[in-house]
């Protein structure tokens, strides 16, 4: 057993499980939160830096030979994915430190978060695909108490729309897992895979691509079942709807990538032709809602919606730069998408309240907080050379080296829409003087602790923009791992 | 029973979908519960030829790599029972929200639930 590939899920849970032993220390339990995320960081760089040393590590669990037992999977993919949502969690942590209030922590916050994490990670390393049922399950209960903790009226009202929607997603995930074992016999990935291309009836494997594309669908946020996202992101303090904005769409998107490579390549003309009009549609539909809407967080969670698009645009074209693409514009989201809900946290605790009407003149309040908005900002509407920039470029280029014009026009249309909504949160929040000039009192300090997180952030984004070659190079090898099945075959089956 | 059983799922999953979009909170628990139910029904009939077959407990004799007479197939049944208490702890926990939205909003009908919807 690789002890690589379990300590992404052991570190949280154990973490987690020494919280709730010293339940009535607060103290503690940020102490040990910020150690078990800080032990993350650690673990997934040492496991990305061996994964691109010795290539795909698998372990099998229990000692279990695959395909009988669960198999965890690390390829470049899953390690670089695991990196980024380390380091989104320690931003977290950090943040939360002195943004989440003391009832909130009472009831469990910090617990929740490595929880949540452990979802991720789990869902991010398994090669089975009923064990990914469960995984999505630990991330979805930890994320629904989450969601509705402090119990705020609107918190409860838009958990019910966020329970309803992902229980009933989970409920189609299940369904096809069930019929998937019925045709193949299988719940290894691998196996899956191996047997997929034997199957002879192949209308009834299109209808279970489908059904996954639906349940993986809901979750990820695309059209038209992003519904629930918009409804409830804003919801929750700023600190979770960070690092679910940052995170849990993303696994949705991530489980795509995986199915869509791995298992349901026999019939690309129609299952990738439909994920490419959806993540069109996605990309339109998401950045024209955020147009109409006057509410910081609102505009954010609808951007999310539009940069799915993206994200599927390249799994869709389906080519070996166009997945690369894909990957880096995970990566670069992931990051920025947190940061920009963490500065509408700073946003909010400077002047009480999201409404982009009642708010203004920060930029002669904290100027430094503008800046660190308009980085983020910049590099989600794609402006050089900032990360989104090289991230929007590889999926146009590989849109354009496909042919598919349709989908590059919708690509550049919603980056300047990005831009136009990027510069109204701008224009409003930061720059039009206050129309009423109400400051909470003792922001300076909290704002200052709550900047370190988005500074580290902002500065990583600039980084990735500078060095974009590189991690452009790592997203090909990670496309290159992905779409060769056989040798994922051939490492998990031996 | 083969024939019954696709007719018993089909019947649960269109009555779960219906439930769910009636306005009320209370047929919105009950169809993600039908529905939960009904995929777990799925798995079970699914994996028929695999599930549904009568035959000796799963067990290989020692000393053998592959059993002697037909078995049933066991892992259908584990997924199942997983489902079963995946769903039965997140059911739980569903429960307890719409206890609390009905306290907080006052009223079960879903059409009242409109304040995170004002910008």
């Amino acid at each position: 057993m690789n002890l690589l590939l379990v300590l992404p899920i052991v570190i949280p849970l154990a973490s987690a499980a020494v919280s709730m032993l010293v339940w009535r220390s607060r103290r503690t339990q940020r102490a040990i939160a910020v150690a078990a995320s800080l032990g993350l960081l650690a673990s997934a760089i040492v496991l990305l830096v061996s994964v691109r040393r010795v290539g795909m590590i698998v372990t099998e669990i229990g000692s279990w030979p695959a395909p009988f037992g669960i198999v965890l999977v690390a390829d470049l993919l899953s390690a670089l994915m695991i990196l980024v949502s380390a380091i989104i969690v320690v931003a977290t942590i950090i943040y939360s430190l002195t943004s989440i209030d003391a009832r909130h922590e009472r009831f469990g916050y910090y617990p929740l978060i490595m929880l949540l994490m452990m979802g991720v990670n789990g869902a991010f390393l398994t090669g089975d695909i009923f064990n990914l049922y469960v995984w999505f399950e630990v991330m979805l209960i930890s994320s629904f108490v989450l969601m509705v903790l402090g119990a705020e009226r609107e918190q409860i009202e838009s958990g019910i729309k966020y329970v309803t929607l992902n229980l009933a997603s989970s409920a189609f995930f299940l369904t096809g897992v069930g019929i998937l074992y019925a045709v193949t016999g299988a719940l290894n990935m691998a196996d899956i895979a191996r047997s997929l291309p034997n199957v002879t009836q192949p209308a009834l494997v299109q209808a279970i691509s489908v059904i996954f594309l639906v349940a993986f669908g809901i979750k990820a946020a695309v059209f038209p079942l992003f519904f629930w996202l918009p409804a409830s992101y804003h919801t929750p303090p700023a600190a979770v709807s960070a690092i679910f904005a940052g995170l849990l769409t993303k696994v949705g998107v991530y489980a795509l990538i995986r199915v869509f490579t791995l298992l349901f390549v026999q019939d690309p003309e129609f299952t990738h032709r439909l994920i490419l009009v959806i993540a069109g549609l996605t990309m339109i539909t998401g950045v024209l809602g955020a147009v109409a809407q006057n509410e910081f967080r609102r505009i954010l969670s609808f951007h999310i919606i539009s940069q799915i698009g993206y994200m599927i645009m390249g799994l869709g074209i389906f080519t070996r730069l166009a997945l690369a693409a894909s990957i880096f514009y995970v990566l670069h989201h992931i990051i920025v998408k947190a940061n920009l809900f963490f500065v509408s946290g700073i946003v909010h605790r400077i002047r009480g309240t999201y409404d982009l009407k009642r708010l203004g003149g920060i930029q002669t309040l904290s100027p430094m907080l503008s800046l660190l908005f308009l980085v983020p900002a910049m590099s989600l509407a794609g402006v050089p050379p900032l990360s989104g920039f090289f991230a929007k470029l590889g999926l146009i280029r590989a849109g354009i080296s496909a042919e598919e014009y349709l989908i590059v026009a919708a690509a550049v249309v919603t980056g300047f829409f990005t831009l136009f909504s990027m510069t109204k949160i701008w224009n409003e929040a930061f720059w039009k003087p206050a129309p009423e000039p109400r400051e909470l009192p003792e922001w300076r300090g909290a704002a200052r602790a709550m900047m370190v997180p988005v500074g580290a952030l902002a500065l990583l984004t600039i980084l990735i923009g500078l060095g974009s070659g590189w991690l452009f190079s790592v997203s090909l090898e990670a496309s290159d791992q992905i779409l060769d099945q056989a040798l994922y075959l051939r490492t998990v089956l031996p | 029973m083969s024939t019954l059983l696709p007719i018993v799922i089909g019947v649960l999953y269109a009555t779960a979908l219906y439930m769910m979009l009636r306005r009320s909170l209370v047929k919105l628990i009950i169809g993600l519960a039908l529905l939960g139910q009904a995929s777990n029904l799925l798995i079970f009939v699914a994996a028929a030829g695999r599930g549904l077959v009568r035959g000796g407990p799963p067990i290989i004799a020692e000393g053998e790599t592959v059993a002697a007479s037909t078995i049933a197939d066991p892992v259908p049944q584990a997924l199942i029972l997983t489902a079963i208490v995946i769903g039965f702890g997140v059911l739980a926990f569903a429960l307890a929200l719409f206890h609390r939205t009905y306290k907080a909003v006052g009223t079960d009908d879903l059409d009242a639930f409109t304040t995170t919807e004002e910008a």
